[in-house]
């Protein structure tokens, strides 16, 4: 043993190199975890920016939080087999589960005042391999990026009208989509409306060909176009109405369309419309057999995060999906947890 | 010499340190692709998932080689409380070990997600979708993670002590370091 001195100071010394490299660890720890870097791009706070000032939507969506369930199928004519090996495209019928619904925070917003509507759609293969996606009517996305979009909500959610120039005079590939909102035409039906997927995915053959691709369903419906004032005058929910008695009176269908991206196209901004004359392919057809209310529908459970895709089928350099997958995952979570806020009703049945 | 072992089996030291850099980069992961909405959250998360799996099997196979092959005995001089504290926080490792895979696990079946590994191997489900499930296994693996972490730090913390000032041979019955017999007798 060493004289008791000596020991001391020694230990005292490796006493502090465990100090520090515990201390060290734990701020290695809580950087990775974003806690001592406030400005970094959280899920958490998408979220915030989300949230309406009165509140969030407890139990409800984060942001399309208005919608409808649907089940029906999925028909492939066998068309898509050439550009992905995914299962949906062999020529065939698989069931889907979807939801319509309104681009807004609030669960009980009037139909008529909202601008961006909505599709979510799963269609499971004959071996459960799912494909989840959800799409938009616009024609392009209001943002190139994730933190655009953030700037757009929190501008948004300003009072100041300088806010929005302000955000507007920085991110001016907003102007594509506001002209949109403009100018497009309303419908008085969800039947009538065209979901894009905008967001690009890389389809995979069975060769290993690699295509970069948007996608589109497009109604069968003849879309009528009618001013947002008549709609108004509509109810709030006429939409969920409209929905429930045409498909009770017919199933409404959509043709998939995809677009193949040609070399040099904007594939990682969904802001950038692709050219018109891009070779597009119909792989198929939505069937949409049965609406139920979400409250009890089957809807309700499922996240319908983009990025849950089936082989064949991957993301691509677009940085959307990616965010989103990550934001959706926190909006399930805190939805789940808050469901006594949002009750099912089937529950008190025995 | 008795047949009581003096350090752990090559095998089980291994074991210990694959998993230890495993479980640290799980833990790092983890907290890391919580908060970002880069483009990297979805390797993360792949990455997160298959090797939580994998973890859980060599945990398995840890367990079994521990109950086969025993463990070496604390030093005798170490007090009583040291002792039990020491069985303890490794039971509690091996504790977290188990369960963190199982609630990871748990947590995306009852949120209605295909849990989709590396490779496209697919983990069928074994529960149902449920809310008030999900949100319990979703806090237990959110918890239970940043407890982990902090157990982790002790167990270092009490490893390094054991090596570097009571220097007695604790550390050489785990160590990675291919065995130098004999442990220096005490200085
Ligand atoms: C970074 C950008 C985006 C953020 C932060 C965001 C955020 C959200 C959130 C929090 C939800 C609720 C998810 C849930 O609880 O299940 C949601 C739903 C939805 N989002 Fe996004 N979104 C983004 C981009 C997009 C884009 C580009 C599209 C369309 C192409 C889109 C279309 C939808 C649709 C249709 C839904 C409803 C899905 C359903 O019915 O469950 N979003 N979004
Ligand atoms: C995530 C990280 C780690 C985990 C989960 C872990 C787990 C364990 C467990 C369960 C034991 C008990 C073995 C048994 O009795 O069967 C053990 C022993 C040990 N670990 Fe770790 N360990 C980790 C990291 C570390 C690190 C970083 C060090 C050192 C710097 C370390 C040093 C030791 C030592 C010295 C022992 C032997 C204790 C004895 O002889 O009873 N471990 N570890
Ligand atoms: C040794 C095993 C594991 C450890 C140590 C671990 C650790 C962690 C940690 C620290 C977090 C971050 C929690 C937070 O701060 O919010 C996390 C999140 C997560 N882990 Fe694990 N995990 C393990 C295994 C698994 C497995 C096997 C899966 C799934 C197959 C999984 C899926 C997840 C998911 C989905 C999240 C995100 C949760 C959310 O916020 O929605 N984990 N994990």
């Amino acid at each position: 043993m060493n004289q008791p001195g000596r020991l001391e100071r020694s230990s005292l010394g490796w006493l502090i190199l465990i100090a520090a490299v515990l201390g060290g660890s734990a701020a290695a720890f809580a950087y990775t975890a974003g806690w001592l870097t406030p400005g970094r791009l959280t899920p958490d706070r998408m979220i915030a920016a989300l949230t309406p000032p009165s509140g969030p939507p407890l139990g409800h969506r984060r942001n399309h939080a208005k919608g409808i369930c649907f089940t029906g199928m999925f028909e492939a004519n066998g068309n898509g087999v050439e550009l992905s090996r995914a299962k949906v495209f062999v020529q065939g019928s698989y069931p889907v589960l979807g939801r319509f619904n309104l681009g807004t925070a609030d669960p009980n917003a009037v139909d008529a005042t909202v601008r961006v509507r909505g599709m979510g759609l799963q269609i499971s293969a004959a071996d459960g391999e799912e494909w989840r996606m959800a799409m938009i009517n616009p024609p392009i996305f209001a943002v190139s990026t994730p933190e655009a979009f953030h700037d757009l909500l929190v501008a948004a959610g300003k009072k100041d009208p300088e806010a929005m120039k302000t955000f507007i005079a920085a991110n001016p590939e907003f102007a594509a989509f506001a002209a949109w909102s403009k100018a497009a035409p309303w419908t008085g039906s969800y039947a009538e409306e065209p979901y894009n997927s905008l967001n690009s995915f890389v389809f995979t053959n069975a060769k290993g060909e690699q295509r970069a691709v948007r996608w589109s369903l497009v109604p069968t419906a003849e879309p009528t176009s009618i001013a947002q004032a008549e709609l108004k005058k509509r109810g709030p929910d006429f939409l969920e109405r409209e929905i429930t008695d045409r498909v009770q009176s017919a199933p409404q269908r959509w043709t998939m369309v995809t677009t193949v991206a040609d070399p040099g196209d904007p594939i990682a901004d969904p802001s950038r419309a692709w050219p018109e004359n891009r070779r597009k392919v119909q792989v198929g057809t939505l069937v949409v057999q049965r609406i139920e209310p979400e409250r009890d529908g089957p809807c309700r459970d499922i996240n319908f995060d983009p990025t849950v895709l089936p082989q064949g089928i991957r993301v691509s350099d677009d940085p959307f999906p990616a965010a989103r997958s990550s934001v959706y995952r926190k909006s399930y979570d805190l939805r789940a947890a808050e469901a006594s806020d949002y009750p099912r009703t089937e529950v008190a049945k025995p | 010499m008795t047949s009581v072992p003096h350090r752990f089996a090559p095998v089980q030291r291994l074991l210990h340190w694959l998993m230890a850099l495993c479980i640290i980069a799980m833990l790092f992961i983890g907290v890391g692709m919580v908060s970002t909405v880069m483009p990297e959250y979805l390797p993360l998360i792949l990455i997160h998932k298959t090797l939580g799996v994998a973890l859980l099997v060599l945990v398995l196979v840890r367990l079994a080689l521990r109950l086969h092959l025993g463990a070496p005995p604390l030093p005798v001089d170490l007090p009583p409380a040291i002792k039990l504290g020491a069985r303890l926080s490794h039971l509690l490792l091996y504790g977290l070990m188990i369960v963190m895979p199982l609630l990871g696990l748990g947590m995306l079946w009852a949120a209605a997600y295909p849990v989709v590994l590396f490779g496209g191997i697919e983990i069928p489900a074994l529960l149902p979708q449920s809310d008030r499930v999900h949100t319990l296994l979703w806090n237990a693996h959110v918890y239970l993670g940043l407890a982990f972490f902090a157990v982790v730090l002790l167990h270092l913390a009490a490893a390094l002590f054991h090596a570097l000032v009571r220097r007695d041979g604790v550390f050489a019955t785990i160590s990675p370091l291919p065995q130098r017999e004999r442990m220096k007798p005490t200085e």
